[in-house]
């Protein structure tokens, strides 16, 4: 069982984990961000939501300084996010790579590491120890040794989280870990994402399953190229602001949404 | 073998055997790392790049050696580059019609540039037309010097920055997230091919060097799951084609070092994706053949318990 959070507002510390300022990015003449502003609070369980081309994923590419942006600051506790890079952990979306690249899923999980390691360091067996502790919080310690395109999709993208993990970050940016995932990964992913909430991590997660929004996070940013809303999901993850948000699409939000009480008892 | 010994004796062979197989072991250690970035294609271009380069950095000095061709190469690859680079970025073309352009334009300059010097009043002139389809035989002893130097400190580099170049060919966004210089590393493998492709270009030519590169990967690719016995294995794949293009070459008359080479290495591949493990074709036939038998005899089992069950009632 997990109990309702403590009050979030009792947790901020002064830094905030991730405070970003008029971002705006623009891949050809139209934005595709435009003036994005929030501060997010520490040991939070964030979803970025919205519509297909909303920004979602290029808002966490922009913040991550994986895509260049056209006017706006990021700061992560406090500084640049390239003076933080070693406190940021990193989920990408699971087809952005080639999953019959030559390698095991232990290999993968140990490239979390390399952030921790020298130049010219290989993993060592305190990180290779690490990698396993990593994968088997994702219960995937079994799989260690297998090829990576032996994997279903839930596999890997679980190979993906215990990547993040071992990268052993205070911000996790993660783009679409749920997406066509089966049951089994969908719990273990969420069971993580709660552990690391306890850890007093902050995770920022780009969802798309409206359903559950209200179950996962605490907060909830809605994005349509500027942001729609931002702020506790109870407050935020209104009829009124969705409808804004996704302008006429969505007809089927008046059953999925529920009075934010049904978080109350329901665990895991 | 006694002919090996024989042809092996003679130090010019010895140089050419030198040189042919020092320059499969290093283009087969970076083709690795092209093929798996997906930029099969690109050891193509930059070697057919390469050649205007090269009349070039001859025109302008009227000299013949691979240092200054490695200079004149090297420039024209980064232009190629750019030139595909900007293609992709500002147009709808995809990379593999931006390659095929670039290409066949910098072939084409390239064929027009040697005309010029066949026909211009250029000393020494001789044996560049050999750099379209390449001639070891021309190879002497400062060249294979080059090749040998070239070769020690490619696997140098890929050997310290292993970690970085396997995280770029896996996941470059991810790499980019730990902060690795992802743009720098890139250009510097780019880098690593171009000098791959002009050290191989005396030998094997212009036309047929992108073979080293990415035969060889694709071959030791069917042999392992692990990126860095792969490495090992494509090289080593190369280094046995250019021994066994000149050891070839040297035995039959007149026969051209650097096709054999290419053939050996594609025979390599042939042997590789029939009999690699897991992924080699037999192999793959043989699990299903296995597969099915086990599936068979399991619901044969099934049905004899399941009519002795019925008769014991």
């Amino acid at each position: 069982m997990i109990q309702t959070p403590a009050p979030v507002k009792s947790r901020k510390t002064a830094v905030a984990p991730l405070s970003i300022k008029n971002l705006s990015v623009a891949y050809q003449k139209k934005p595709v961000l435009r003036n994005v502003s929030f501060e997010v609070n520490e040991g939070e369980l964030i979803g970025v939501i919205g519509p297909n081309g909303a920004g979602k994923s290029t808002l966490m590419k922009a913040a991550l300084g994986l895509i260049p942006s056209i006017g706006g600051e990021v700061l992560v506790y406090g500084k640049p996010y390239k003076q933080q890079r070693k406190v940021i952990g990193y989920v990408p979306q699971r087809e952005s790579v080639d999953w019959d690249f030559p390698t095991n899923a232990l290999d993968v999980v140990l490239m979390g590491r390399y952030g921790h390691l020298g130049w010219f360091r290989r993993p060592g067996a305190k990180d290779k120890a690490l990698a396993l502790e990593c994968l088997a919080k994702v219960g995937m310690a079994d799989y260690a040794g297998r090829q990576i395109s032996q994997l279903s999709g839930g596999q890997q993208q679980r190979v993906f989280l215990a990547r993040a993990l071992a990268q052993d970050a205070k911000l996790y940016f993660m783009d679409e870990p749920f997406a066509g995932v089966d049951a089994a990964t969908e719990k273990a992913i969420i069971t993580l994402l709660q552990e690391l909430k306890l850890q007093g991590k902050t995770v920022i997660v780009v969802h798309h399953d409206l359903a559950t929004v209200q179950d996962y996070f605490d907060s909830v940013l809605l994005l349509n190229v500027e942001v729609q809303g931002f702020g506790p999901t109870e407050q935020t993850f209104t009829q009124q602001l969705l409808q804004h948000t996704y302008g006429g699409r969505l007809a089927f939000l008046d059953r999925s949404l529920q009075p934010p009480s049904r978080l109350d008892g329901k665990g895991e | 073998m006694e002919r090996i010994w024989s042809m092996l004796a003679d130090p010019n062979m010895q140089w050419i055997f030198l040189g042919c197989t020092l320059l499969g072991l290093s283009s087969g250690v970076i083709g690795c790392f092209s093929y798996l970035r997906k930029q099969s294609l690109m050891g193509d271009t930059l070697a057919h790049a390469a050649l205007p380069g090269i009349c070039i950095a001859f025109m302008l000095t009227g000299i013949k050696s691979i240092g200054l061709f490695l200079i004149g190469a090297g420039i024209a690859g980064i232009i190629a580059t750019f030139g595909i680079g900007y293609i992709t970025r500002n147009s709808k073309l995809k990379q593999d019609a931006a390659m095929g352009i670039v290409l066949s334009a910098f072939f084409g300059l390239g064929i027009v540039l040697l005309t010029l010097i066949q026909h211009g009043s250029y000393g020494n002139q001789a044996g560049l037309d050999k750099f379209l389809f390449g001639q070891a035989a021309s190879m002497i002893a400062s060249d294979v010097i080059t090749m040998t130097i070239v070769c020690i400190s490619l696997i140098t580099i890929c050997t310290l920055l292993f970690k970085q170049f396997k995280i770029i060919s896996f996941d470059p966004g991810f790499a980019r997230g730990l902060g690795y210089p992802v743009a720098f590393l890139e250009q510097l493998l780019m880098l690593l091919i171009v000098v791959a492709v002009v050290a191989g270009i005396q030998a094997v030519g212009v036309v047929l060097v992108a073979a080293l590169l990415i035969t060889p990967a694709v071959s030791a690719r069917y042999w392992t799951d692990r990126l860095g016995l792969m490495v090992v294995l494509s090289g080593l794949f190369g280094a046995v084609s250019g021994a066994i293009g000149t050891w070839i070459s040297a035995s039959v008359s007149n026969l051209p070092t650097g096709p054999v080479t290419v053939l050996a290495a594609t025979l390599l591949f042939v042997v590789s994706i029939l009999f690699g493990p897991q992924r080699g074709l037999v192999a793959k036939r043989l699990l299903r053949k296995s597969v099915k038998q086990r599936y068979q005899r399991e619901n044969e089992l099934q049905l004899e318990g399941s009519i002795k069950k019925e008769a014991a009632l």
